[in-house]
């Protein structure tokens, strides 16, 4: 497709550093990529897109990375670039970072997502199942759908306090927390997760194990010490607040006080 | 203990409260030291009754070098545990995009009160504890502030401890903030903590550093 006269100056050229690794045991190396042809108006993963066209033109094995919706809301599109997990831009994703955010002739290092509990699979591709790991130790409700189950709304529930719960269970599990984090901490993942619970009723009954579970999933999954620098409330694409993560101390205090 | 170990909020919180130990201990021991600017016979009373009172010198002092010991101890593991969770390092990490400078380099400013402490109980705990369980020599109830101002007499040691002070101050522009949020407590008031927290990490520091200028100008 020919590009409109209007965009021609604004195409930018770059050069793009990604870490590439066969599989899970192979060891990587960072490579260099030279890209011609970049519209600020794609998005980042329609560039990457557009570099592994040129790769598989050239016989060379594409970049494997994650992505799924594209919209923002899967949570898959992990990627450090330029040394912040989903880029330069706030409270986005790597599938909703724009080329804009680049100039002409920039270098763009693009990494996995790093952490012990997150291997590489492949490329830019991390096992994020430890995640995962946590939510099954504890992050849901058991209820009995018999068909006597109390219809959800018709339990008041204190607007500030759904608010909070609504706020917390935006969290797309994307990992930017831990990736971001000095220390892979994952604390903001679960203590969103153990929030959205604990501020309504109907996580009451399994509070107390909640958390305990969930904390120690997350602590087995070799994660590491929170620090409160407060990078990853900064870097989170759905804002999870840092409140959340003094309510699951509170909570986890209160559980092993409760015994 | 064991649970303190292994969970990583635990050990969040046993850091938490002996920092928090260990900024009252500081508070104390500068409402203490800057009697010695304006009132001689107030800093040897002060230094007299904590010099020889039995529960400080054998309850409370014993603690407070536990707690010292305990607090940079537990610093170190932190950091080195947090450091293997990371796995492979990053090509490049922006660190300063998204947490301030004192926030990821705690282990740096407290290594700093470290090496201080080292020579602060060079300077005066030692010769405390040689003059009295040692040498035991006879106590001298107003020896106590012609000691402190001889100290300071000497320029590399007032410049030393400083530069110390403001290291100090670092470490707790983010640790006072910091512990009450690893004890769970952010609410309606934490915007009052950190306010407080800036007055204490500024003031304490500022305080000490006053009254070794102060000894060295007027010796
Ligand atoms: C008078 C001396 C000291 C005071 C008053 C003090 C105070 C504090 C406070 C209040 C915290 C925050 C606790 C938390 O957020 O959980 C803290 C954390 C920390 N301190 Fe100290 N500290 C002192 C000395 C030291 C020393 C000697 C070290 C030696 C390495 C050290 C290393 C650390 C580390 C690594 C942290 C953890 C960082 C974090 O969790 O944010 N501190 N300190
Ligand atoms: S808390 Fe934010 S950064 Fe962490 S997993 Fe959830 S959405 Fe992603
Ligand atoms: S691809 Fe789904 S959030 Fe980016």
């Amino acid at each position: 497709m020919p590009i409109p006269s209007g965009l021609i100056n604004l195409i930018m050229k770059l050069t793009l550093k990604i870490w590439r690794q066969e599989n899970a045991t192979a060891k990587g190396s960072m490579q260099t990529y030279s890209l011609d042809g970049v519209s600020p108006d794609m998005s980042f993963l329609e560039m990457m897109d557009v570099l592994n066209e040129q790769l598989m033109e050239q016989g060379i094995e594409p970049v494997a990375f994650d992505h799924d919706c594209r919209e923002g809301i899967c949570g898959s599109c992990s990627m450090f670039i330029n040394g912040e997990a989903h880029g330069p831009d706030r409270l986005v994703t790597t599938c909703q970072l724009h080329m804009r955010k680049f100039k002409d002739g920039d270098t763009i290092h693009i990494e996995p997502f790093r952490a012990k509990p997150f291997p590489v699979i492949k490329d830019l591709v991390v096992d994020r199942t430890a995640f995962d790991r946590i939510q099954h130790a504890g992050g849901f409700i058991s209820v009995n759908t018999s068909g006597n189950t109390q219809d959800a709304n018709a339990i008041p529930i204190e607007k500030a306090d759904a608010d909070k719960a609504f706020d917390a269970a935006t969290c797309i599990g994307c990992g930017a927390c831990v990736a971001t984090c000095k220390n892979a901490s994952a604390m903001l993942f679960v203590s969103a997760k153990v929030s959205q619970y604990a501020l309504l009723p109907q996580g009451q009954v399994e509070a107390t194990d909640r958390v305990l579970n969930m904390v120690k999933q997350m602590d087995e999954e070799g994660f590491g010490n929170c620090t409160n620098t407060g990078a990853c409330e900064v870097e989170c694409p759905k804002g999870i607040s840092l409140e959340n993560i003094a309510r699951m101390n509170r909570e986890f205090l209160s559980a092993n006080v409760k015994g | 203990m064991s649970s303190l170990l292994s969970s990583t909020i635990l050990r969040k919180v046993a850091m938490a409260l002996s920092g928090i130990f260990l900024m009252v201990f500081l508070l104390q021991h500068f409402v203490i030291n800057i009697t010695s600017v304006f009132s001689a016979t107030i800093f040897n009373q002060f230094s007299h009754f904590m010099g020889t009172n039995a529960l400080v010198q054998f309850a409370l002092q014993p603690v407070l070098i536990g707690g010292v010991i305990f607090h940079f101890v537990m610093g170190f593991v932190l950091d080195i545990q947090n450091r293997k969770a990371r796995g492979t390092r990053y090509a490049v990490y922006k660190g300063s995009a998204n947490a301030p400078w004192v926030s990821r380099n705690m282990l740096i400013s407290g290594a700093t009160i470290l090496a201080f402490l080292g020579l602060h109980f060079y300077d005066f705990w030692v010769p405390e504890i040689n003059y009295k369980y040692i040498e035991v020599l006879p106590e001298d109830p107003n020896r106590y502030h012609e000691e402190l101002v001889h100290k300071f007499e000497d320029l590399t040691r007032v410049v030393i401890y400083v530069i110390s002070f403001f290291f100090l101050s670092l470490h707790l522009s983010h640790g006072f903030a910091s512990s009450f949020q690893s004890m769970g407590v952010n609410n309606k008031y934490t915007p009052t903590f950190k306010s407080l927290g800036k007055l204490y990490a500024i003031g304490i520091p500022l305080g000490f550093a006053f009254i070794a200028i102060f000894h060295f100008l007027n010796h």
